[in-house]
């Protein structure tokens, strides 16, 4: 997609995440057009599964930006996450001069450590100019990386400048659209929180939910969309250790189209209950006759609300 | 809201304050941001304004709902508004307040400070009158049964006890003299001295880095006389280490890890009684590890977590819940230790229902019921679990 500015108001900004499919409430389009608008990095705080990282994929899909990805993980450090240099190229190169007979010292540093060698990482990758504009920067899962991490991407986001000692410094032409993803593992520093626009992002509600499935699968029919998407909004209010999200509701939307089901019953929601809910205790929770009582408690509910 | 563009400014500055009155922390700097946030918003509908705002001063999920009441509070009507502007004006005479909770030691040691001489010479007599027997007797006498002066005296002795606790391996890698890796990039810069002639080696290795800690405490009745002295026990783990949170639990639980984040310790417990309403009240054991496995756990457990859980275990309704949930909470931390003060009886066999429910569960068993084991439990957090405190021995002690 041919690269576009940035929407000029909120209704502009959902209307954009809709071209992509991604139906957002309102809150998330205030917070997005705010950060575009103010250059703010955006922080998405939420349970597993409702679609954090969704929502940087689909702004670099409709602005026409490049995605530049950085997945956190403990230990990440300015080699994975920054630059790193081409060692073995380096020592080629100085056996090479060495070879050759050269003698100038200052020449050879000069050469071994210029662009030539050093290999670029998500981070110094967003700094570059880019044609198309800013890329969109996803930093995902920033709550599995330690302080010392946190401390210099704040370093890095707050003037948009990384200093390589042996090259100098490397600014961004413009600033790079910033995500920020975290599923709450560990409580991350407010300095970074107070820098960026937060916003938790919740499950939706049924309405919503249920236009979502309808964008997202095609092929499921009218009835079993409205029965699915009540079922799984009925699981959430119960005292599960992990609720279903998004993601859950999609796949299992999914998966009872491809065995044909045009309507809920105990049986199917039984055997395909793994896909909706990850953690033993709560499928046993849910076994046998609470199955078949929830189902008829949605039904029940569905057939009055018509 | 046309006609209250000249005072807009002053308005979103009045709300930030009520904001910072309600517990949300704002800075000035976040006022500005809201000003320009409107600016390129727009001041529309009142949803749009709300969710402005909301993206500006929230930082934390749990600050939404605070936001929310007070941003009903101060947005409702005109004549309130100005109301409560009048209020919060700096001119407005400030409440009363009641003395601080630290406020006789300050005194005392802006006092004590103008009398050197006295106060070396007192400082002398002290050091005899502690002789090595007393201290010896302060270690092993019972928080219970101390007088305020000997509990002070324990006080003290309880700073000095927080050692740093073992260290374990993260996977952050760190200049290191015996690592196992070479360090290709320094290497490089070292050998770029010679002309590249002669490859001088440097390593990294794994950093380490102590683990961390959550204390899970039993504040009720049965446990009253000895709460709060775990509690400075914890307020000096807090002040000492990086990582470590405290819940508080009798029919709730509650989150207490910013409250003993206060320097004083006066000021940390006061903030901690204050938040805390079940204190001296039942035992709900089963139901406080449930939310705690439910709401906390994926979030303070992470990155090799060492639980301490402080209770005599004495449930009053002991059943496959209470099992259940202490399985989980063991299968989620690095270890789980378990201090009892029920311990202090020296005939102490493991007999009590909830006891025998969650016994089986735990990495370590130990006393906490006086110095002494609160030592022996900085030292035992050093290695690693000794056989003295293997819960299956506790279990078979019972004929």
């Amino acid at each position: 997609m041919p690269a576009r500015s940035l929407p000029a108001s909120i209704d502009a900004t959902v209307d954009l995440l809709a071209e992509a499919d991604y139906l957002a409430d309102r809150s998330l389009g205030t917070v997005l057009y705010l950060a575009l608008k103010m250059g703010r990095p955006i922080f998405l705080e939420g349970e597993a599964g409702v679609g954090k990282t969704e929502i940087a994929k689909v702004l670099s899909t409709t602005l026409g930006r490049r995605l530049i990805r950085l997945q956190c993980y403990e230990g990440l450090d300015i080699t994975a996450a920054v630059y790193e240099w081409n060692y073995a190229a380096q020592m080629i190169a100085i056996r090479v001069a060495e070879a050759e007979g050269e003698r100038d010292r200052e020449k050879l540093e000069h050469d071994v450590f210029s662009e030539r060698f050093l290999i670029k990482r998500p981070l110094l990758q967003a700094l570059e100019p880019d044609a198309a504009g800013a890329p969109v920067l996803l930093i995902d899962e920033i709550d599995r990386t330690d302080e010392a991490f946190e401390a210099y991407l704040l370093e890095v986001l707050a003037d948009f400048q990384i200093t390589i000692p042996e090259m100098g410094t490397v600014k961004a032409a413009h600033s790079p659209v910033v995500v920020i993803t975290s599923n709450r593992t560990r409580e991350v520093h407010d300095a970074l929180k107070r820098r960026c626009l937060y916003h938790w992002v919740g499950y939706p509600s049924a309405e919503r939910e249920l236009s979502i499935v309808r964008r997202k699968v095609p092929g499921v029919g009218k009835k079993l969309s409205e029965q699915v998407v009540a079922f799984v909004q009925a699981l959430r209010k119960r005292d599960l250790f992990k609720s279903p999200g998004v993601a859950e509701t999609l796949d299992w939307a999914a998966a009872l189209s491809e065995l044909d089901v045009v309507a809920l019953d105990p049986a199917t929601v039984s055997d395909t209950l793994g896909v909706l809910l990850k953690y033993q205790d709560d499928i046993a929770r849910l076994e046998g006759s609470k199955v078949k009582e929830l189902l008829d408690e949605v039904k029940s509910e569905l057939r009055a609300a018509e | 809201m046309a006609e209250h563009n000249g005072r807009l400014a002053e308005n979103i500055l009045y709300f930030a304050r009520a904001l910072r009155a309600a517990g949300i922390p704002v800075g000035p700097g976040a006022v500005l941001d809201a000003l320009e946030a409107l600016r390129v918003a727009g001041v529309g509908t009142r949803n749009d304004f709300y969710w402005t705002l909301h993206a500006v001063f929230v930082k934390r999920h749990e600050h939404s709902i605070l936001f929310d009441q007070a941003f009903r509070i101060f947005f409702r009507r005109r004549g309130f508004i100005d109301q409560l502007l009048a209020m919060m004006l700096p001119q407005a005479p400030a409440p009363r307040e009641a003395p601080q909770p630290g406020a006789t030691r300050v005194h005392e040691a802006l006092y004590a400070g103008l009398d050197d001489k006295l106060k070396k010479e007192r400082e002398i007599e002290l050091d005899a009158r502690m002789t090595v027997s007393d201290r010896e007797v302060l270690q092993k006498k019972d928080f219970a049964q101390m007088t305020s002066a000997e509990i002070a005296a324990a006080k003290e002795a309880m700073k000095k006890l927080v050692l740093p606790l073992a260290e374990v391996r993260t996977r952050r890698l760190a200049p290191h003299l015996h690592g196992h890796l070479i360090d290709i990039r320094r290497t490089l810069r070292a050998s770029m001295k010679g002309g590249g002639a002669f490859i001088d080696l440097r390593f990294i290795g794994p950093k380490t880095k102590p683990p961390p800690i959550v204390a899970l405490l039993d504040i009720s009745g049965s446990m009253s006389q000895y709460s709060r002295i775990f509690l400075h026990f914890l307020h000096a783990l807090t002040d000492a280490r990086k990582r470590v949170s405290t819940f508080l639990f009798g029919t709730r639980l509650t989150n207490v890890t910013r409250a003993l984040r206060e320097r004083d310790p006066d000021d940390a417990l006061a903030a901690c009684s204050a938040s805390v309403p079940d204190w001296s009240g039942g035992t709900r054991i089963a139901s406080s590890l449930h939310a705690f496995n439910k709401l906390w756990a994926r979030r303070v457990l992470t990155q090799g977590a060492i639980v301490l859980l402080i209770t005599d275990g004495l449930e009053r309704d002991a059943d496959d819940a209470l099992g259940f949930e202490i399985d989980r909470l063991h299968r989620s931390c690095r270890r789980l230790v378990w201090l009892n003060p029920l311990l202090r009886f020296e005939g102490f066999e493991a007999r009590a229902r909830g006891i025998r429910t969650m016994l089986p569960h735990v990495d370590e068993f130990r006393a906490i019921h006086n110095l002494e084991s609160m030592a022996a439990l900085v030292a035992a957090l050093q290695r690693s679990a000794d056989r003295a405190a293997d819960p299956k021995a506790w279990m078979q002690r019972v004929a």
